[in-house]
């Protein structure tokens, strides 16, 4: 060990950058020979890759169809609807950030997503409002995270997390009005809503909706009313026994055949139901490891303080039991979000699925790898995003 | 007994774990404005029986008397009782995801529905009467155990309560933090709480304490006002168990 200050970091030269080579990469032989050998693999197999991407891969086919990858068959002249509705989300998730936390590193990741995404627009072959769309997105981004530590300043936290509340209740009521229309608005079917806005609809609807359910199904399971505690404990193995695949199966096909023919399930209402149910099984039972870590101290010093039992769950024992499990929950939501790829089963044309109408098209016919490899960066990136988030939120919010 | 309106009366308390007998009929009268501290060897049932005096744990014979109201089986007066009742544990058992000030106005504003402003002012007093008011914004992870114990006996002030229980509020401490503890208690003492103290401090019984009681395997051995129970005590029980302290 160094005996140097900690604190300071040494000045960056080509010589500090050889002992950090030395330290980490070559510090033994064997260090060494492993080093040379992923060395090896990475560039065999990184040369192939590249070569392909710019040199034999034909991008056209994303150029063409990206309205296609990312809404679907929306109708082209609402679309201005789905850019609102971003907007606002923005709008309401940098506000949230930024009274959560705020970071100037936060402002200059949404400074350079944005100049990157209007660089994106003419590759893609948009249009000039598109590209004022994402500059008034990321400006609203920008100006929102800039916002929030003042606000978190000024007002009073009760008043502010209530408005905050609000704010999100609010920005989702006028998302389904833009989606679905009526109310000045023309109406759109929600068949129309594909590719990856119905992938992030479904995600968010089904984690928004399963994660009370779960919550009370892990609550149930610890409940000392042996009625309840059985149902839950039984939902949970029996949902928790079944392939996402066949739950889905039974939503789409099996229930229309069950249920009377004059009730019509709108199929988007059978997915959301499918995913939601599937996934509180499982947030419960992460919750319920949560549950389990308070310390039953916590609970008698609550109840030693005349509150009565919901407060104690309300007030003392989810607030700590949800914040031990954030890392858990924040695994859960991306692998919900890789699920929505099998809503192809009941006929939904969400993002994977939108990608094989891509590949039938005649013009190009066999052009897998360009398509699979797009939607698979798509995925990455929101899946990415999604663990991003929920590290900030347990930096913030996490117990030690 | 010349006094007439005991707030706590126990009588004839039993409570078995299964088949283990951990209360063998326990009889406590704790007058308005006492002191009474409950010492005893380890097991011998004190957190146990000081525990049932606000239902944290229940008991199956016998009677509890708090303020006039029983504490019977079916307990639809348990949160009543408890809201006049406060207590103090060894181990503190602050909540972890909230800062002092909001530990301390948790219930007074939940169960007390007391408007913020209110609590936060009588809160903000409590914490200058444990000599803690610096600390109002902390989380308890960063003070230290005789500054998390304060707070805890704040936060049970807060709910102005008739009584207060303390169960071995000092044994987790480290020596050169009890004292800081007990000099909130007694001051308290002296403001004339009614306290009921699980405690292994002799200075504290013996300065502070009207009465003091040895518990042996689930039974009261010896009730006695600290001058007689330390210099005079009567059953060989109370020997043994002095012999062992002092
Ligand atoms: N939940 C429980 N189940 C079974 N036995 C218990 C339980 N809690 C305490 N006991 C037993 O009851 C006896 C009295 O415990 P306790 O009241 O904590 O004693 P003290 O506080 O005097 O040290 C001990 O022998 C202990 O092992
Ligand atoms: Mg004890």
């Amino acid at each position: 060990m160094s005996l140097t200050q900690p604190n300071r970091p040494s000045p960056p030269s080509w010589k500090s950058a050889l002992t950090w080579l030395r330290r980490n990469l070559f510090s033994t032989w064997y260090n060494s020979v492993l080093t040379l050998v992923s060395l090896w693999v990475v560039y065999q197999g990184g040369r192939g890759l590249l070569v392909w991407m710019f040199s034999q891969a034909q991008w056209t086919v994303v150029q063409v169809n990206i309205r296609l990858f990312l809404v679907g068959r929306f109708p082209v002249d609402q679309l201005w609807r789905v850019w609102l509705v971003v907007l606002m989300m923005a709008a309401v998730t940098s506000l949230t950030a930024g009274i959560l936390q705020s970071s100037r590193r936060g402002l200059m990741g949404v400074g350079l997503v944005t100049a990157g995404a209007v660089g994106l627009v003419p590759l893609f072959k948009g249009q000039s409002s598109d590209i004022i769309w994402v500059l008034a997105i990321g400006s609203m981004a920008l100006v929102n995270l800039g916002l929030g530590p003042m606000l978190k300043a000024r007002l009073p936290s009760q008043r502010l997390s209530r408005g905050m509340v609000t704010l999100w209740v609010l920005a989702l009521l006028s998302l389904l009005w833009l989606l679905l229309g009526g109310w000045g608005f023309s109406p759109i079917s929600t068949q129309q809503w594909q590719g990856l806005l119905l992938t992030v609809l479904t995600a968010v609807i089904s984690m928004g909706l399963s994660f009370p359910l779960g919550v009370l199904l892990a609550l149930g399971r610890r409940s000392p009313l042996p009625v309840i505690r059985t149902l839950c404990i039984v939902y949970i193995e029996v949902i928790r026994g079944l392939p996402l695949i066949g739950i889905l199966f039974v939503a789409g096909i099996m229930l229309p055949l069950i249920l009377p023919s004059h009730i019509q399930l709108d199929d988007l209402v059978r997915a959301i139901c499918g995913l939601t149910l599937f996934s509180a099984a499982y947030l419960a039972e992460n919750v319920r490891g949560g549950l389990q870590a308070v310390p039953q101290g916590q609970i008698e010093a609550a109840k030693a303080l005349g509150l009565p039992p919901l407060l104690v769950v309300w007030l003392v024992i989810l607030p700590q039991a949800l914040r031990s499990v954030i890392p858990t929950i924040v695994g859960q939501c991306i692998g919900l979000f890789k699920d929505t790829s099998l809503l192809y089963i009941i006929s939904l044309v969400e993002l994977t699925r939108i990608s094989r109408t891509v590949i039938n098209q005649p013009r190009f016919i066999g052009r897998y790898a360009e398509v699979y490899l797009f939607i698979g960066l798509i995925y990455w990136l929101v899946c990415y995003l999604i663990s991003v988030g929920g590290r900030h939120l347990e930096r913030q919010l996490g117990v030690e | 007994m010349t006094e007439t309106n005991p707030i706590i009366v126990a009588t004839e308390v039993h409570k078995w774990y299964d088949t283990f007998h951990v209360l063998q009929g326990v009889n406590l009268t704790v007058e308005r404005q006492e002191v009474v501290v409950l010492m005893g060897p380890s097991g011998s049932g004190k957190s146990t029986f000081i525990r049932t005096l606000n239902a944290l744990e229940d008991f199956q014979q016998g009677q509890i008397t708090i303020d006039g109201m029983e504490l019977s089986a079916d307990l639809g007066n348990i949160e009543a009782i408890r809201q006049e009742v406060g207590m103090v544990f060894q181990q503190f058992n602050l909540f972890p995801h909230l800062t002092v000030l909001q530990n301390i106005t948790l219930a007074p504003i939940w169960v007390r529905r007391w408007p913020r402003s209110k609590a936060e002012e009588v809160a903000m007093q409590l914490l200058e009467r444990v000599d803690i008011l610096e600390q109002a914004h902390k989380y308890p992870g960063q003070l230290s155990g005789g500054q998390q114990q304060r707070v805890a006996i704040a936060r049970a002030l807060a709910m102005q309560p008739k009584i207060m229980l303390f169960d071995e509020p000092t044994s987790a401490l480290d020596p050169e933090m009890v004292k800081e503890v007990l000099v909130v208690m007694r001051s308290l003492a002296e403001s004339g709480m009614t306290m009921v103290v699980v405690t292994h401090e002799v200075g504290f019984a013996r300065e502070v304490a009207h009465r003091i009681l040895l518990m042996d395997q689930g039974t009261v051995v010896e009730e006695a006002p600290p001058e007689q129970f330390f210099q005079h005590p009567q059953e060989d029980r109370t020997k043994l168990f002095l012999s062992q302290i002092l």
